[in-house]
Order: structure tokens, then sequence, then C-alpha cells
């Protein structure tokens, strides 16, 4: 134990130091340049790490696992679009798509209304009660997808018939007189997959409310005073005031959370293992490369999820030069 | 005037009952684990956890799965070894982001603004993206020098410092673009080298966006299953990997698991109370409107 944190403390000295130790030594090299020089390549020297790990460790893989993705699994020949082929006659990976998209439909709008509707309440008791209320809904997001997953877990535990139920779910079916359920092995209409949804709604509302809780804050008074003039309710105060100006925040909020559900991982892993049905594409791609070993076929699905990502990449350039212009 | 200040005042009220309500729910998962961390055994395994409220006092309380997981599952060394991998890699992305930032706000280069977009464009590539090239590389590195960062925290550190960097840069060039550039022009006349300028001025005045996003870093990292798996996986295991393993074995009772979800939630919870004003800032700050 005390070996182990010794050498946790080393390490965390040694990492940082030696990388002070780089920057110090990439200034002293310009600083040893003609004048001229210094100017052209200092920036380029205090870029240097951070470009180097961008280059080497995200661009350079993205293209190469492109180029896997056209190749066999030992990357020694082109198999032109044969992964891709396996992948869309693999019923597996229509059904993953399916997931994809039906957890693209659903957690993104569940989270912004219910982060606008958390952030319109708390807007309305008071700065004490507000921040209490905004704790308790955003503690969520500080836990892990694990740690969430097992809080969930217990939530639909399933006992053996005869013993007490001990989750909650079937706790509350059989005092309604239903029947206890394996919730996690609903494969009818996916319910299973939406059940782990709710996981994420639950733990990304928190991020929604803070950013729409703040834009709605930041709505110009006189613009609410002057409808409130003119005799309008409370409800038509939100939609046809409020909303209108906190439209963008709501949009980026959208996007934001469309990027990270597609990516989703770690909640699929921990809850299901992508059995029943449950599977995504960042679980599929797992399975793929690390418990199957097929390389070609795992690159062919990061392809597939990185080209449905691109239009919102697209999307946020696009507004960070609209935002730049306006500086 | 009074009319609308009581139905303000209801207003508030009703807003009030509603949240209290809703807001119970939304605590009701976390609660529920919570209370069985503490229980003994038999009965967090043959009564429900809601029991605990018919009847607190008789509920052989216990912190014995909390002992449990420290001593015998590992959860103790898998706390170090988190640690291990999360400071390095919340400090130095941090530090380079702060250089490139720097850079892109106060020096000038060609391709500036061109650089800059590309930056802001790979901040949604997902990790997977890049995973397998990377991990090829690292195995023919070592197959040439003989040197592997698998199964070494120094790759968890380079892996998790390079997918925050873009979120990072963006962050922290957006925070230096509002401080006064006639304070660094005056320095510069002063004749402070930018070396100085760096540590003396810019990255004591941009500490909000830093302690924003350092945060934001720290708890991303220490929640990481994947890259910690991949890289240190079981030979030095990090706490989600461990509540991952024992969430396997729930039959051996609810309450191991339980205990040891809430060990490794501990830290975020901390940080996260504690600096709840800075998170919420690095929130607000990161994402493009």
């Amino acid at each position: 134990m005390i070996s182990d944190i010794l050498f946790g403390l080393a390490s965390i000295v040694i990492g940082i130091g030696a990388s002070y130790g780089l920057y110090w030594l990439l200034d002293q090299l310009v600083n040893r340049l003609p004048e001229k020089l210094q100017k052209a390549l200092r920036a380029w020297a205090y870029l240097l790490p951070a470009m180097t790990l961008l280059v080497l460790i995200l661009l350079v893989p993205l293209l190469l696992t492109f180029l896997y993705a056209f190749m066999n699994d030992s990357q020694r020949g082109f198999v032109g679009f044969d992964n891709f082929v396996d992948l869309f006659t693999d019923p597996v990976f229509i059904d993953v798509l399916i997931n994809n998209f039906l957890w693209i439909a659903f957690v993104p709008a569940f989270t912004v209304a219910a982060g606008l509707m958390f952030a319109s309440l708390t807007n309305n008791v008071g700065p004490r009660r507000e921040k209490i209320f905004k704790s308790l809904i955003f503690m969520p997001m500080a836990i892990s997808f694990v740690s969430a997953a097992t809080i969930w877990r217990f939530m639909y535990a399933n006992v053996p018939p005869g013993r007490p139920e001990i989750g909650l779910f079937n706790a509350i079916v059989k005092l309604f007189g239903g029947e206890p359920q394996a919730w996690l092995q609903l494969t009818d209409w996916r319910v299973n997959s939406l059940l782990l949804m709710i996981i994420i709604v639950w733990l990304q509302t928190g991020f929604s409310m803070v950013l729409i809780s703040s834009a709605i804050k930041s709505v110009p008074e006189e613009t609410i005073e002057a409808a409130r003039v003119d005799g309008a309710s409370s409800l038509q105060l939100f939609w046809r005031i409020v909303f209108p100006q906190i439209w963008g925040t709501v949009m980026s909020v959208f996007i934001t959370t469309v990027i990270m559900v597609m990516k989703i991982f770690d909640i699929v892993l921990a809850m299901t293992g992508g059995q029943f049905q449950t599977s995504v594409l960042g679980y599929m791609f797992y399975q793929e490369f690390f418990l199957n070993g097929n390389t070609g076929k795992a690159s062919a699905i990061v392809a597939v999820l990185t080209l449905l990502i691109i239009p919102l990449m697209i999307v946020q350039v696009v507004s960070f030069r609209r935002q730049e212009a306006m500086r | 005037m009074s009319k609308l200040t009581a139905k303000m005042s209801n207003f508030r009220w009703g807003s009030t009952l509603l949240l209290i309500v809703v807001v119970g729910i939304w605590s009701v998962p976390t609660i529920s684990l919570l209370l069985t961390s503490f229980r003994g055994r038999d009965l967090a395994n043959a009564s429900p956890w809601w029991e605990v409220f018919l009847d607190p006092l008789n509920q052989d309380w216990t912190f014995a799965a909390y002992e449990k997981s420290l001593n015998l599952n590992g959860l103790g060394s898998a706390f170090i070894n988190t640690l291990v991998v999360t400071v390095p890699a919340t400090v130095l992305p941090i530090m380079a982001a702060a250089f490139a930032a720097f850079a892109f706000t106060f020096l000038q280069f060609k391709g500036r603004e061109i650089y800059f977009a590309g930056i802001v464009a790979l901040m949604v590539i997902p990790l997977q993206a890049a995973l397998i090239p990377v991990l090829r590389g690292l195995v023919a590195i070592k197959q040439a020098t003989g040197f592997s960062l698998i199964g070494n925290f120094a790759g968890t550190w380079l892996l998790h410092s390079a997918f925050a960097l873009p979120l990072a840069i963006y962050i922290l060039r957006n925070y230096m673009m509002t401080l006064p550039n006639a304070l660094i022009e005056a320095a510069r006349i002063d004749g402070a080298s930018w070396w100085q300028i760096f540590w003396r001025l810019v990255m004591p005045m941009s500490v909000p966006a830093l302690a924003s996003f350092a945060i934001f870093q720290f708890l991303w990292v220490w929640n990481d299953y994947l890259i910690a798996f991949i890289f240190v996986g079981t030979k030095n295991p990090v706490m989600t990997y461990q509540v991952l393993r024992l969430l396997g074995q729930y039959g051996d009772g609810w309450q191991n698991v339980a205990a040891a979800s809430f060990i490794s939630m501990m830290v975020p919870l901390i940080v996260f109370f504690a600096l709840q004003r800075y998170f919420v800032r690095g929130l607000t700050a990161g994402a493009v409107k």
C-alpha cells in the first residue's frame, strides 16, 4: 500500500515535471534563435506539444481507422467494402443502428425538456431553494456511468419468484397487481433500451438545466416587464418571450447531447453487456475489437459512427464561425 | 398590487411543492443504493430497502460492506490507482492547452483561424474512432524499442490528455480572448519575455477558466472506464473497473457493490459540491452557442 502511494506520487511528480521541462526547453530553444525567426516560431514552439498529441493520437489514427475499415483484420491487405457488406448484412448491426437512432430520438429531447422544466421551475422559488434543488438535480452528473448503472440495476432488480421484491420497479408493479418483470430482458418495443435511456436522461438533465437556466437568467428583464404590463399570462410569457430568446442555448444543449448519446458505451456495458438487443455502436465496437478481435469490422463500425457525427461537427464549426464573426 | 403579490407567492409555493416531488423522485435511485450500502448482507438480500423507513432502529446498520470493499475487494488500492491516473491526466492537458490557447490568442502566425476551426471540429470525434490505430502504434513501438505504454499509467495520461485538448484549448482560448490585450503589450514594452507573460500574467488571470476545466476533466477522467481498462486494466485496476467487477457479483449481496459505488463516488461528489460554481461555469464556457 505504502509503495503504491509512493509510486503514484513519484509518477505524478515526474509526469508533470517532465512536461514543464519540455515547455521550458522549447522556450529556451526559441530564445536562442535570431529575432526574426523567434517571431515566426514562438507560436509553434508553444503549440508543438498540443499539436503533436492531437495529430498523433487523434487526427492520424482517425484517418487510419477509415483505412483499416477497408482492410482485413491484420491490416495486411485491402478487402474493399467487405467489412461494410459484412456489417450491413449482419442483423445484429441493423438492430444496433435502430437502437442508436432510438437513443438519438429520445434522449436529447427528454433531456432538454426536463432541463427546461427544472430551469424554469427553479427560477420561481428564490435563490436559496433554487440552489438546493439545482444541486440535487445536478448531482448525478458527478458520478460515473458505472456507478449510475449500479444504482439503476438495483432499481430494475428482479428476484427469483417467492422472494421479497427488492427492486423498486417490480415492487410498484406488484403493488398494482401486475407481474414482476425481468426489466432488462424486455425486448418487445425495446422497453429495455428505453430503460437504459432513462438512466442517461437522469444523468444529463443537470447539464441541460444548468445551461438553460443561465440562458433564462440572461433574458433582459425589460422584455419580460413589457409583456407583463401588456397583460401576458405566465405561460404566454414563457413561450412567447423567454423561449425564443433561449432557443440558441436549447439547440446547443440538444446537439451536445446528441453527440454524447451517439458514442454511448459504458452504460450498455454495465447494464446488459449488449445482450437482449440493447447493443449500440459504441458497445458493438468494443465487442468486435476486444472480445472478437475483428479489427476490420470494428473499424468499419467506428467509421459509420464518425460519418454519422460529421454533420454535427459541421454544425459546431459553422456556429463557432458565426460566434467569432460577432466578436 | 396586493393581488399580484399574492399570485406571485402562490406561484412560488406551487413551484416549490412541484419541485419537492420531482426532485424527490430524482433522488430516490441514489438514496436507495445509499441505504442498502449500510445494511447487512442478509437484510439487503431479503428485505426491500424501503422497509428501513418502517423500522429504522431494527436494521442492523453496519459499515461491514465498506470495510470489505476497502480491504478485500481492492477499492483501497483502486482509489490510489485512480488518483495516479487522474491527477496527471488533469494537469497535463491543462498545461498543453494553456500554452496552445496562449499562442492562439496572443501570438501571430499564419493560418491561426483555420487551425483553431480544426480544433473545434476535433471536439466531437469519439474516442473509439482513434483507438485501434493508437493501440497498433503502441504495439509497434514496443516491438521496435521494447518500451511499452500499454499496461502503464503514462498511456492513460497521453490518451486522456489528447482527447481533452480540443475542449480545453477551446475553453481557455475563449477566456483568454477576454483578457485586456493592452496589459500584455505593456508587459512586452517593459521587457517581459513571453515565458514570463505566460506564467506571471496570463495564467494567474485565467484561474477561473483553468479551474472550471480542471474540475470538468478531473470528474471525467475519474469516472472513465474504457481508457483505464485498456491501459492499466487488471494490473492496476481503477475504481470503475472494480465497481463493474463487483456489479457482476451482486448475487453476493447488493450491499457490497453499493458500498463500492459510494466509495468511488465520494471524491467526485466532494469535488462537485465544493467547487460547483466553477464546474457550472466550465459547462457554460464549453457549449458552442
